[in-house]
């Protein structure tokens, strides 16, 4: 359909996943109380910016080997 | 609670992106097919992950929380007993017909294996309803972004229905699509850190069940009340949902959840989107396998929410009180967020929360728009015009949807009663449609005639039910016994879940009755509409993983296993 939506979720979650992070690393440890104590920021941006590079490996290796084209299509026969 | 620069950053960079999306598919929108059916295009895990958002509105989101509060871990019947088995049922059984057909919509599906106005009853009661239900979605977020962060509740519903039309004008269906996607991730990574430092500040599980336990003796209940989904179902008065097994396997499991999942075309579009029979298929059990593990990121953290309000967690979370005093459950999941979330993570929960929202909405409007363009405007308005045309009154129906919804915001303002009126009448219509859809699926004597006196019977049968029965301690007027009080339910879901049977049973009776009186049309035509005249779909070709059945057998395995473990 046009676009791979692996994109835009994978840039999404990098994007807000070095901002949490980026964020965490800078921040004051006070913030962090009301998080009982967690540099939430900080681990959950990491988390998110390795979930949103999974789908961008996804995302590339999906553009490499297009699925429903129609000259692959008996080789690739996981339609995702 | 304040926002601080990095929570609008997050919020700023969603936004782009949702409309970027938009922007980007917009050259693809060329046929009318393109913008309500995404072209039949979509891959099996995108229909799925969308399937399962588009219900996913912020209602769900923060209603299961409230009564994950309520009525603690027994509110996972809506997901173990309700919908997962629905899907399965979907996906295996009656997919093939609503795909098999090329039917655009199920009201033109309801058309095509029976008449034309069972089609017209369904098509104009569903337009109505969706865009009732996201002008009530939209006036929530505009209460609750005023509540929790002083927003002007004007600007709030504006921006938002904005923001909604643009995407779906640019990229109609897909455009809806791709963000229900987009929204769903969101709201998993918005929402998961609430279970992690809400459970670690009730003291984990067993802590949660320790506190839990003090709740339900303090309520007149056994200790496990709040914990235990299974055990305490056996009459009404032992549990805080006041159900019993039956009225909930039956009402809920059976005539609730099957009606919503299988026949509303909110969620069934998503699955007419795919790009075959197969993924068509498929879609609603790949919804199955995350919508199963949803009661721990919804209704886990309103428990948690209860738990701490009666036995004050280290950080002194509660929840806050309604004015007349009782806990406002609803609060739960927002008031959780701006306890435990610092900003930063903060600004990704509220943008979860509005993405939950507007997913909500757009559901509702791009079902709507297909429902207004090909089963009102094409059959009663003008029948044969070029598809250039049908594209363009999907466009305008979609700002007239938008429109309509932002109208019923504003009602919902100033006229709560008739709001919570026109609900309980959607309700009704809504009530027998699984009657019609299961004789019409599998029982090629159904006629249309049937079918429809069916409906209308079933829909007389839930209100009659509703004016003649009340909940204990409630009011007579919209709660019910409007007519007479003949009988007395134990509480409001209980009068619910019953409704429902009775609306069902009578529909039932009635389409076989009088279709049994009525010329049944004949075979040739109801090729690919009646189970018994229809092919089975051969998946033999495809992986075992792939195959509906088996896919259908693991899932109901599944959500046996949860239902054993939470016994």
């Amino acid at each position: 359909m046009g676009l791979d939506i692996r994109w835009p979720i994978g840039l999404l979650f990098v994007i807000f996943g070095v901002l949490l992070a980026g964020f965490g690393l800078a921040s004051d440890a006070a913030l962090y109380q009301r998080s009982l104590g967690v540099n939430v920021n900080l681990w959950w941006g990491v988390v998110m910016m390795a979930f949103g590079a999974v789908m961008l490996v996804l995302a590339v290796r999906g553009a490499r080997t297009p699925a429903g084209d129609h000259q692959s299509g008996a080789t690739d026969s996981r339609r995702y | 609670m304040k926002l601080t620069l990095i929570d609008w950053i997050l919020m700023i960079v969603y936004f782009v992106f949702v409309l970027g999306i938009g922007w980007m598919l917009k050259r693809h929108m060329k046929t009318s097919t393109d913008f309500f059916l995404s072209g039949r295009s979509i891959p099996a895990w995108v229909a799925g992950l969308a399937f399962l958002s588009a219900n996913l509105g912020a209602q769900e989101v923060i209603g299961m929380a409230a009564s994950g509060a309520k009525y603690g871990i027994a509110t996972s019947h809506f997901y173990w007993v309700g919908a997962i088995p629905a899907m399965v049922f979907l996906g295996v059984f009656m997919m093939p017909f609503y795909y098999g057909s090329r039917a655009r919509s199920v009201p033109e599906y309801l058309k095509l294996r029976f008449d034309e106005k069972t089609r017209g009853f369904n098509a104009i009661s569903f337009a109505a309803m969706t865009v009732f239900s996201s002008g009530i979605s939209m006036y929530a977020m505009g209460l609750l972004l005023n509540l929790l962060l002083g927003w002007d509740f004007n600007a709030a519903i504006w921006l938002s229905a904005g923001i909604v039309l643009v995407y779906i004008l640019l990229g109609g269906l897909t455009s809806a699509i791709y963000n229900e996607v987009l929204q769903f991730f969101l709201i998993v990574f918005g929402f998961a850190p609430l279970i992690y430092l809400g459970l670690k500040d009730a003291g984990g599980w067993s802590g949660l069940q320790a506190s839990l336990a003090g709740v339900s003796t303090a309520n007149g209940f056994a200790p496990q009340a709040w914990t235990a989904s299974w055990q305490l179902m056996g009459s009404p008065s032992a549990n805080p949902m006041g159900v019993e097994w039956f009225g909930l396997v039956m009402g809920l499991g059976f005539v609730l959840s099957f009606g919503y999942w299988c026949t509303d075309f909110l969620v069934v579009q998503r699955a007419m989107a795919a790009d075959s029979m197969a993924a068509a298929r498929r879609t609603p059990m790949i919804a199955a396998f995350p919508k199963m593990l949803f009661p721990f990121l919804v209704i886990l953290p309103g428990m948690v929410a209860m738990a701490l309000t009666a036995n004050a967690g280290a950080s002194g979370f509660a929840l806050p009180a309604k004015p007349d005093g009782s806990l406002n459950y609803d609060m739960a999941i927002p008031m959780m967020l701006a306890h435990y979330f610092p900003t930063g993570l903060l600004g990704l929960g509220l943008t979860a929360l509005m993405a939950s929202f507007m997913s909500g909405m757009a559901g509702n409007v791009t079902a709507f728009n297909t429902v207004w363009t090909y089963d009102i405007y094409q059959s009663y308005i003008r029948r044969h015009a070029s598809d250039a045309h049908y594209l363009w009154v999907g466009r305008m129906a979609t700002v007239f949807g938008i429109a309509l919804s932002v109208a019923a915001a504003y009602a919902a303002t100033r006229f709560n009663n008739i709001m919570d009126m026109l609900q309980l009448v959607f309700a009704f219509v809504n009530a027998p449609l699984f009657a019609t859809f299961l004789l019409g699926m599998f029982w090629k004597r159904a006629t249309g005639h049937g079918a429809f006196t069916g409906l209308l019977a079933g829909t007389m049968a839930a209100t009659a039910h509703h004016g003649l029965t009340l909940p204990l301690n409630a009011v007579v007027g919209i709660k019910g016994g409007w007519i007479a009080t003949l009988h007395g339910y134990p509480s409001e879901m209980a009068q619910n879940f019953w409704t429902a049977i009775f609306a069902w049973t009578v529909c039932f009776v009635v389409t076989i009755a009088v279709s049994l009186v009525t010329r049944p049309r004949p075979d040739a035509e109801l090729v690919g509409l009646v189970y018994s005249l229809t092919e089975r779909p051969r998946d033999q070709h495809l992986p075992w993983y792939e195959r509906p059945a088996v896919l259908g057998v693991i899932v109901l395995a599944c959500v046996g296993a949860l239902n054993v473990v939470f016994w």
